[in-house]
């Protein structure tokens, strides 16, 4: 199966993308109603709101320009244009995108205000996006196909069907020379042990503890309460069976296979440099956080295995919803792109829902919408990592 | 594969629990159960409804055992429970936090 083709945009830096978003991108919270009126305008554009940019400050600030940047530079987005409250910072995360060879043009919003701002944004706006349509698709091999993976409202249907099958999505499609990523660093607890154990070397290995035990010891020590407040696990996984993080952690793994190991360890919304594998980057375990950040690291599809039915999607790297619970597909089925429900009734083994996954995988790539997609599911939601100056 | 759907599934052959798999399995019920790794098939019966997607014992547990499934600890009991007892917040809790 390494001969698989699938329909793609490859663009200027040769990276592959599987949408043709033209993205209005916000520097900061201020400039959201100025991206959103040139999206207004400019019907087929896509603004990308969010709430922050103003006065971060160290890694903070460097992830929230790493997010943006990545984002603008995402394969799926062939032309950005940025709007900033002011002209500075604009131009970094200008000249950060223009780095693929991307069409990309900054405004400032002080010294003209809104309403020339949108005015001239929208210009540049129609021009990119008329271009971005006369992009045509190729046919790529799926050695060019970047995927990222996170699971969420788990229960323990997902360490029984759907996590396994992302498994062997990702033992397959890694010897295929295709780039996987997954993430979820507090959601690893429990299985902590096996998940080093998964690096293709020790000091990879070490690496990754290092990670995770800074997570600990930064975020989750100074905070935690008895049980986590019921966030890990949620409310959700409790009602949908699960009782402590080592058994979501268990079922979490299932996602990464067997066999496949993770060849780095990537910081939030950092673009794997080591080639084709398997990669593992520091995210939160919310859904959205860590998507977001995956989409900025250059991923350009998501596979999100669930149980009770987490609805998620993002802006511009579609999201393929994989359940095995079969009431989640009985009560929910139009957030479903996947049922491989009959796992668990012994009508189909791992290897056949595997094999339907890289299949899904596919059509997605091939301008199939996912259901987050056709449900207007666009969560953009940036990591902050500590309060503002 | 021509095999009945099973109520309950176990990830590995010494795991302590079972997972329900099916929807309104009620108390007393006899289930058919089957071992994913060892691809065996075994007939317990449970003492209380047990929710699609929950956890039973599949022999009696005394308060403060590791709880084995997928071959791991996921957490200590904070009571004992008899097999066929569901397993949940009430009486297992995690070793972490």
């Amino acid at each position: 199966m390494s001969d698989l083709q699938f329909l793609g945009y490859r663009r200027e830096n040769g990276r592959v993308g599987i949408r043709n978003h033209v993205v209005i991108l916000p520097l900061d919270d201020l400039s959201n109603a100025a991206c959103e009126a040139v999206a207004n305008n400019i019907k087929g554009t896509l603004a990308l709101p969010h709430h922050y940019g103003r006065l971060q400050f160290g890694e903070d600030l460097e992830l929230h320009f790493r997010t943006l940047i990545g984002t603008g530079a995402n394969p799926n987005v062939a032309a950005v244009v940025v709007i900033g409250i002011e002209p500075a910072w604009t131009a970094r995360v200008v000249d950060g995108i223009a780095q693929t060879g991307k069409p990309v043009q900054g405004f400032a919003i002080e010294q003209h205000g809104d309403i020339d701002t949108i005015a001239t944004a929208s210009r540049v706006a129609k021009d990119f996006l008329q271009t971005a349509s006369e992009l045509s698709r190729e046919k790529c091999p799926i050695s060019d196909l970047w995927v990222s993976h996170k699971c969420g409202e788990s229960d323990t249907t997902s360490g029984m069907g759907a996590n396994p099958t992302v498994g062997n999505f990702i033992d397959k499609t890694d010897a295929m020379g295709v780039t996987n990523c997954f993430g979820e660093t507090s959601e690893i607890t429990g299985a902590e042990h096996l998940c080093r154990e998964r690096a293709a070397t020790k000091e990879i290995g070490d690496k990754w503890f290092a990670t995770w035990q800074a997570y600990m010891d930064e975020v989750i020590e100074p905070n935690k309460t008895s049980d986590l407040s019921d966030s890990q696990p949620t409310k959700g996984n409790i009602e949908g069976g699960l009782t402590t993080i080592e058994e979501k952690a268990m079922g979490n793994l299932m996602k990464i296979g067997k066999k496949a190991r993770y060849i780095d360890v990537l910081t939030p919304a950092e673009t794997p440099e080591k080639g084709p594998g398997l990669y593992f980057m520091d995210t939160s375990s919310a859904a959205a956080e860590c998507v977001t950040l995956q989409a900025a690291g250059g991923f350009a599809v998501h596979i999100f295995p669930t149980g009770q039915g987490n609805i998620i999607g993002n802006p511009i790297e579609p999201v393929i919803k994989v359940t095995a619970n079969p009431r989640t597909v009985r009560t929910m089925g139009e957030h479903v792109d996947l049922d491989v429900s009959g796992l668990l009734r012994r009508e189909m083994n791992l290897d056949q829902a595997g094999d339907a996954l890289i299949d899904m995988v596919i059509r997605t790539c091939n301008g199939r919408l996912t259901a987050a997609e056709a449900l207007g599911h666009r969560e953009f939601v940036m990591t902050k990592l500590y309060r503002s100056a | 594969m021509s095999n009945s759907p099973p109520d309950f599934l176990v990830h590995d052959a010494g795991d302590a629990v079972g997972v329900v798999v099916v929807e309104g399995i009620t108390a007393g019920q006899s289930l058919e159960g089957w071992v994913m790794d060892s691809d065996q098939t075994l007939t317990m019966a449970v003492n209380e409804a047990i929710p699609l997607g929950h956890k039973f014992a599949l022999k009696d547990l005394k308060d403060g055992d590791s709880v084995i499934k997928y071959g791991e600890d996921i957490g200590r009991t904070v009571a004992d429970i008899p097999q066929g007892n569901h397993v949940h917040v009430h009486n297992l809790k995690t070793s972490k936090w």
